[in-house]
């Protein structure tokens, strides 16, 4: 799988992947897409990665530990969640807000970080479990 | 439509059965996949199956226009089949370690937890 | 997107008054496990933080369990709906005085079984993740304990059977590995189970809110798909609870992982298979228990006496007390077969008591290992030298699972006994009370042999022996005191002592557990406001 065409091109086909996550995830708002399929592609991304330059390198460049993303992700998605708290809705009641960014107006909410959570679990694990099987594959 | 569909679901059923009686753990887990496969289809027929428009409610109305396809069953589905999903890579890899540990597939061989002719407890008091 | 302009009336579907703040403690058990899991998850490395964390969320788990039951036995049922969404259409998390009860007790027993393995989980196994695994676990058992909806009770099973795979092969040992191979394929059977009836019942009645279900059955009546569905229910449930003729994974799994796992497991497991049947069988479909009441008192017979038969056959402590644990499953089937007040409250109560004494028997049995170094019947002997206290202990202990006064297992016996005969079921009330005669002579043998002796086998009966200190449990203790051992057994013995001297309280809540599922009024209030 090492061939140097491969290894060329592994990096950019990672960048272009992740940042096709993100867009996938972010465009989930309003056309179909979202986390769950945003962090598919992105944990995709990660295998391709660990694939090319090894698994070693790939862990080295996520810095984090995949299942600590993950972790990080279920708790923004609960934390989402509990914001409701201070508007006197139940849990998980969707909270809206538009910010003012250098004149371009961005609607910030809930959902959207939930979503980032579930992107973010999808990630950690299914590229936890990718990287696990690709060490046993190389040993 | 559902009656086409129950008698696939019945088939995968029966797939899944036979397999699952099987001795080897790899045709117990694939017999688990497709039971697990048999039980997402019938969600979805019970959410009963109709040629309907995706329930997407146009922007400049509050309610759908016409009659919409059930959503519910296939958020249950795709619930359920992420589930299985991660259940079955789990399985799968615990499979694998307990064949390299105990160097069988056979559950009639995995004894470790229940050896064959145990001694019996002190009698009496 | 929020339209600021809504034309539709919008409070048909969405919740517009305003949830008060004790609302919030319906949801507060999974958000906190939650948190707490993640917090721990992410700083497993960090092995001196990770009992502290665990222990501090555990803790809260407790405290704000305790405030929930305190309000639903003020308040009555208490209803939240995700995201305002009102019944049927949003997910609803409901809390009767069964539920809010059940999620206490094993708040407390969770907290119990975290404290001992703050020193009985070696550093290893901390990196693995004990602690997430454990607080993932109530997560799931929490979120069976009080949601309102069927497809949601579904998740939780399966959120607390994963993180329960997690901590079943925490350790990696050969042993460990076949106990859950065994333990994971026959629980994913169940659960499979279990969605194919929920897809059904689906099917039937469109609808997947337990409320809205109790409505549309009582409407329509018992019918032969509705049959089926309760009938593959039973089959699901009873597979969780380890009922007699699907309970073979029990005995083949729980004496393989570390002891505290094997507790917990034990403790919590089982008894939310119980629970299930008692809030799908008797009240969402009153009328399938009936038709089914002689299959399930049978089952239930059958389930008490193989169970401690079984238990009678081991030599080994820890597959002795897994039979037991299987033995008053059958205890608990016994009430849901009878279905009335006063046994379904038997019920509970029994749950609440078996939940706590089956956790202190294996944390006990844990301690009896460490000292004598094994769980073998044959080797263990003359423990009453080394620790008198233990000695005492478990005899509290085996008394209390034998049913016998003044412990925690009498009343829930009398209660059920005393329903059986009522109904004039004089050979299901025979079978408890043979079970219970029967239970005594198993875990009296276990006393008599590893207290009571003077030495395990092959030594000079009645000289007293040298026992190593320490032992397999405590190693990699690292020169801690041993109190973290003790407290937690302190607490679930304490707990079954004063349940036994004082169980107008208990069965004052149990009985409200009970009438609660058999007339539903509140809960169907609670869900869909007033007019229900």
């Amino acid at each position: 799988m090492r061939s140097v065409i491969f290894r060329t091109f592994a990096p950019f086909i990672t960048a272009l992947m992740v940042l096709f996550s993100i867009f996938v995830l972010l465009r989930g708002h309003n056309e179909p897409g979202g986390g769950f399929i945003g962090g598919l592609v992105g944990a995709s991304a990660l295998a391709i990665y660990g694939i090319s330059a090894g698994v070693g390198p790939a862990r080295r460049a996520l810095k984090a530990h995949p299942m600590s993303i993950a972790a990080f992700g279920l708790l923004l998605a609960a934390v989402s969640g509990v914001l409701s708290l201070f508007t006197g809705q139940a849990f998980m009641t969707s909270q809206w807000a538009a910010v003012e960014v250098f004149g371009v107006t961005v609607d910030l909410s809930t959902p959207l970080f939930f979503d980032i959570g579930v992107y973010l679990v999808v990630v950690g694990a299914i590229g936890s479990i990718a990287l696990a099987l690709e060490e046993r594959e190389s040993d | 439509m559902e009656a086409g569909f129950s008698v696939l679901i019945g088939l995968f059923f029966a797939v899944g059965v036979y397999l699952m009686l099987s001795r080897h753990i790899v045709h117990i887990l694939i017999g688990i996949t497709i039971l697990g496969n048999a039980v997402n289809m019938l969600i979805f027929t019970a959410g009963r199956l109709t040629r309907e428009v995706p329930p997407v409610i146009p922007l400049e109305l509050y309610v759908p226009a016409g009659p919409t396809a059930n959503p519910l069953p296939q958020a249950l589905v795709l619930t359920a089949i992420v589930i299985s999903f991660s259940f079955f890579a789990f399985l799968l890899v615990l499979a694998f370690r307990t064949y390299q540990e105990l160097g069988t597939d056979d559950v009639n061989e995995m004894r470790v937890a229940e050896p064959k002719g145990e001694a019996l407890p002190p009698q009496g008091y | 997107m929020a339209g600021p302009s809504v034309s539709v009336d919008l409070s048909a579907a969405m919740q517009t008054v305003p949830v008060q703040l004790a609302d919030w403690l319906v949801v507060a058990p999974s958000i906190l496990t939650i948190v707490g899991g993640m917090l721990c998850l992410m700083s497993r490395k960090n092995i001196a933080l990770a009992p502290k964390l665990g222990l501090f969320f555990l803790g809260l788990l407790v405290i704000s369990n305790l405030l929930l039951l305190a309000e639903v036995l003020k308040r009555g049922v208490i209803t939240m709906v995700m995201g305002n969404w009102l019944p049927p259409f949003g997910i609803a998390f409901t809390v009767d005085a069964l539920g809010a009860t059940l999620a206490l007790v094993a708040a407390i027993v969770a907290f119990a079984a975290g404290l001992y393995a703050s020193i009985t989980i070696d550093n290893s196994g901390r990196r693995y993740g004990f602690y997430p695994f454990l607080l993932l676990l109530m997560t799931g058992v929490n979120g069976a304990f009080l949601t309102g909806d069927v497809f949601n009770l579904y998740v939780w099973f399966e959120v607390l059977l994963i993180s329960s795979y997690g901590l079943l092969v925490l350790g990696n040992d050969r042993i460990q590995l076949d106990g859950t191979v065994k333990y994971g394929i026959l629980n994913l059977i169940g659960t499979n189970l279990f969605l194919i009836a929920t897809g059904l019942l689906y099917g039937q009645l469109g609808t997947l809110n337990m409320a809205d279900i109790t409505m549309k059955v009582q409407e329509s009546g018992v019918s032969g798909p509705l049959m089926t569905i309760a009938v593959l229910y039973f089959l699901a449930f009873t597979m969780k609870a380890a009922a007699f003729p699907v309970n073979f994974w029990l005995p083949s799994s729980y004496h393989t992982p570390r002891i505290v796992v094997a507790a917990v497991f034990a403790g919590l497991l089982t008894k939310v298979g119980i629970y299930a049947l008692l809030r799908i069988l008797v009240m969402l479909m009153p009328a399938a228990r009936a038709e089914l009441a002689d299959v399930i008192a049978w089952v239930a017979a059958l389930t008490m006496l193989t169970g401690v038969i079984g238990a009678l056959a081991q030599s080994d402590v820890r597959r002795l007390l897994g039979y037991l644990v299987i033995s008053g499953i059958g205890s608990m089937l016994a009430g849901i077969a009878m279905g009335s007040v006063l046994a379904l409250s038997g019920t509970v109560f029994y749950a609440v008591h078996s939940i706590l004494v089956m956790t202190a028997l294996y944390m006990a049995a844990g301690l009896m290992a460490a000292m004598a170094g094994s769980y073998d019947l044959r080797r263990l002997g003359g423990l009453y030298g080394a620790s008198p206290v233990l000695a005492g202990v478990f005899l509290v202990l085996a008394l209390a699972v034998a049913g016998l006064p003044p412990f925690s297992g009498f009343w829930p016996k009398v209660m059920l006994v005393d329903a059986a005969l009522t109904l004039g079921w004089n050979w299901l009330a025979a079978s408890i009370l043979v079970t219970g005669f029967l239970t005594s002579l198993a875990v009296g043998r276990v006393w008599i042999y590893a207290f009571w002796r003077g030495g395990p086998e092959g030594t000079v009966d009645g000289g007293s022996v040298s026992l190593p200190g320490g032992g397999v449990l405590l190693a990699g203790a690292g020169g801690q005191s041993t109190a973290a051992v003790w407290v937690p057994i302190g607490i679930l013995t304490a707990l079954i002592v004063l349940f036994g001297l004082q169980p107008e309280w208990m069965m004052e809540v149990s009985s409200r557990g009970a009438s609660g599922l058999i007339d539903p009024v509140g809960y169907l209030r609670s869900v869909f406001g007033g007019g229900a």
